[in-house]
């Protein structure tokens, strides 16, 4: 269910990454439209994780060029890109783990604060207005994702799937219009796993918000996403529906390997471009 | 009982129970929030106010009870734990380890004392304006300044590499200090420090009703209150969560949202202020200030504070500052218990090495037994008397 329409949310194109000798991404193009679930997928160190290190302003590429709602952001500092509507989560949990919940989630708003240390200091006008006002937005948040129980606990003492619902409320506590998301149900048990699938198409349809998710659950990433991006070795193999990519020979290469090719995947070299059918 | 709210509450229960009737709580529910407001608010349960209210007194009534030595060194506690704030604000909240707390207590004693020096001396500059909150806010302002410069250091270094260069700053004062004469007055010859003077009154001069101690206690405390009720609105606003932010992951906290660069910035200038602050009023209780007072150990003297309170607190800052304020007070009582012990700097083993060797002790043991200082040892005690007669 591709919701296409005339602008994208996110063009990519020709994005090069290297660090020193090692090409992390090699020409990665693609867009995403609004209100479409894009997957990234791909082997270990294919590049997934660098392209949303590029996207949200962490890396900056030699290469290529990101426009985000028409804008090239390329090179703008992360804090920035979070004010314009750019949101994500991370592979390992990087949440603030000696703040309650709550918190965390608050701080999802840091960039929409706008009064300065007087009032905060003094407590009164804007920063409590403020404040009230964040604090009733986050709390539709915690509805949202069910969080209720855990409000006020320190972060660092909750289970691991909550930690990564507790990540997945910060960045939608944002308000983004594009929400990154890595890895969102890596280490999580089948139900943990059924209840982000649930929350991930709850905020497609109910928020309308655009997602790019990297992940490995197949299961998930074909049941979920509108289109598939396979990478490999920073190169983009095909993009296309689930359907189209399952059957792409060159994306079944790059997962199983090929059996006549002695040394298998992993011997070549890395910055050799591995052989391209369905690029767009 | 604990119906604080400005607005009676004449209406029955059942009708002001409704969801979203703000600051409305239904009767006999003391306990139940039924806005963000009450919830959010400092002083959010009948307990902590009455807490506070009882605090109050007694800070209130102890001048009339305790001599006038014991006020001086309650009313320096008071004054250290302004600075212990700003200490803590700056690495307890925002996690950028600072050694350079003396230099900016310096700063501001130094900008304090001149704005309030007498006018007419060559050897000495002095602006004359002896009224308190003028030379406070003045020497506040100056080492916030002097933050503000600083500040860009923390943004290209972190951790050990941060507290060594602010550990710089500590020599570089004590150099400045040392041969500025014009401004310190000069080794071994000092200066007059700022004097406390509020509507006309010289609060350091005794007067018909109240002694020196007792005006400067009430004086100190009472700032205390309001620096501490600054501190703890700042540190449970975005400045604070974003302080915070950066101390527990600085990536993530970027990519949030949070500009890391604004953050640190202010926290050095508001962990400033506070040392100027503190720092100005430090030296107005004993009135003379000498250049070698801003030294390394003071600076190791507030982190002992930090730690030993409770890092990334307010109340812990204080708890923290008062134990440090008296415990040479009582290491000086100890010759009488322990008779080897001597209370003469010259002999061997005196009170003074004891002193000494007592900040290192309470430093380690703090940091192994209970890192979250003086306030988790209050946190557990609340915890257990919460939860009894059961162990959880």
């Amino acid at each position: 269910m591709t919701h296409a329409t005339t602008e994208n949310v996110l063009e990519v194109s020709d994005v090069t990454l290297r660090f020193k000798g090692v090409t992390a991404i090699n020409g990665v193009s693609f867009t995403v439209g609004q209100q479409e679930l894009f997957a990234v997928i791909g082997p270990n160190g294919a590049g997934k994780t660098s392209i949303f290190n590029v996207l949200s302003g962490v890396y900056r590429p030699q290469e290529g060029s990101v426009r985000f709602r028409g804008e090239d952001v390329l090179g703008q500092r992360p804090h920035v890109l979070a004010g314009k509507g750019l949101a994500r989560t991370f592979q390992n949990i990087e949440l603030f783990e000696n703040l309650t919940v709550v918190d965390n989630l608050m701080l999802g708003r840091a960039h929409q604060v706008s009064y300065g240390v007087f009032s905060a200091a003094a407590w009164f006008g804007k920063a409590r207005r403020s404040e009230l006002r964040d604090r009733a937005a986050v709390e539709d948040i915690v509805d949202f994702l069910e969080l209720a129980p855990y409000r006020r606990m320190p972060v660092g003492l909750l289970p691991y799937g909550v930690q990564k619902r507790v990540e997945l409320g910060r960045a939608l506590a944002m308000e983004p219009t594009l929400l990154l998301l890595d890895e969102p149900v890596a280490g999580m048990n089948l139900e943990e796993t059924e209840d982000m699938a649930r929350f991930i198409l709850d905020i497609r349809d109910e928020l309308a918000i655009s997602m790019v998710m990297v992940e490995h659950d197949m299961g998930l990433v074909m049941d979920l996403a509108d289109r598939i991006m396979v990478v490999d070795f920073g190169v983009p193999i095909t993009t296309g529906v689930p359907a189209e990519v399952q059957r792409n020979p060159d994306v079944v290469k790059a997962y199983l390997g090929e059996d006549h090719d002695t040394g298998g995947r992993r011997k070549k070299n890395a910055a050799e471009p591995v052989p391209t059918g369905g690029d767009q | 009982m604990t119906t604080t709210d400005d607005r009676p509450t004449t209406t029955s229960p059942s009708r002001s129970a409704a969801p979203g009737a703000k600051g409305r709580r239904p009767w006999g529910r003391p306990a139940l929030y039924t806005g963000y407001g009450q919830d959010m608010a400092l002083l959010n349960t009948g307990a902590k106010k009455a807490a506070l209210g009882v605090l109050m007194v007694l800070a209130l009534l102890l001048p009339f009870v305790l001599e006038d030595d014991l006020l001086r060194l309650l009313a320096t506690g008071a004054v250290l734990a302004i600075g212990a704030i700003g200490l803590n604000l700056v690495t307890g909240y925002a996690g950028q380890v600072s050694l350079g707390h003396a230099f900016f207590l310096g700063i501001g004693a130094y900008t304090a004392a001149v704005v309030s020096g007498e006018t007419g001396d060559e050897d000495l500059y002095g602006f004359g304006i002896t009224f308190l909150p003028v030379w406070l806010l003045a020497g506040g302002a100056m080492a916030a300044l002097v933050g503000l410069v600083v500040s860009p250091l923390a943004s290209r270094l972190r951790g050990l590499y941060l507290a060594i260069v602010t550990l710089g700053l500590v020599f570089l004062g004590e150099h400045v200090f040392r041969e500025w004469d014009a401004v310190t007055g000069g080794v071994g010859v000092g200066r007059p420090a700022a004097d406390p003077v509020l509507f006309g009154v010289d609060l350091s001069r005794s007067t018909a009703s109240f002694s020196a101690d007792q005006q400067l206690y009430l004086l100190m405390t009472g700032l205390l209150v309001l620096f501490a009720l600054l501190g703890r609105n700042i540190a449970r606003s975005a400045i604070g969560r974003s302080f915070a932010a950066v101390r527990d992951r600085d990536i993530a906290a970027e990519v949030t949202g949070v500009d890391v660069r604004k953050a640190k910035r202010l926290a050095f200038v508001i962990s400033g202020f506070y040392a100027g602050c503190a720092g100005a009023l430090l030296y107005s209780i004993s009135g003379y200030l000498d250049p070698s007072s801003f030294g390394l150990l003071v600076s190791v003297q507030f982190v002992a504070m930090v730690l030993i309170g409770g890092v990334a607190t307010i109340s812990g800052s204080i708890m923290g500052a008062y134990f440090i304020a008296i415990l040479p007070r009582l290491t000086r009582e100890l010759p009488e218990y322990l008779p080897f012990l001597s209370s003469s700097a010259t002999e061997f083993p005196n009170v003074f090495q004891v002193e000494t060797l007592l900040y290192g002790l309470l430093i380690v043991a703090f940091l192994i037994f209970e890192p979250r200082g003086l306030f988790g040892v209050w946190v557990r005690a609340r915890n257990y008397w919460k939860s009894w007669p059961f162990s959880y």
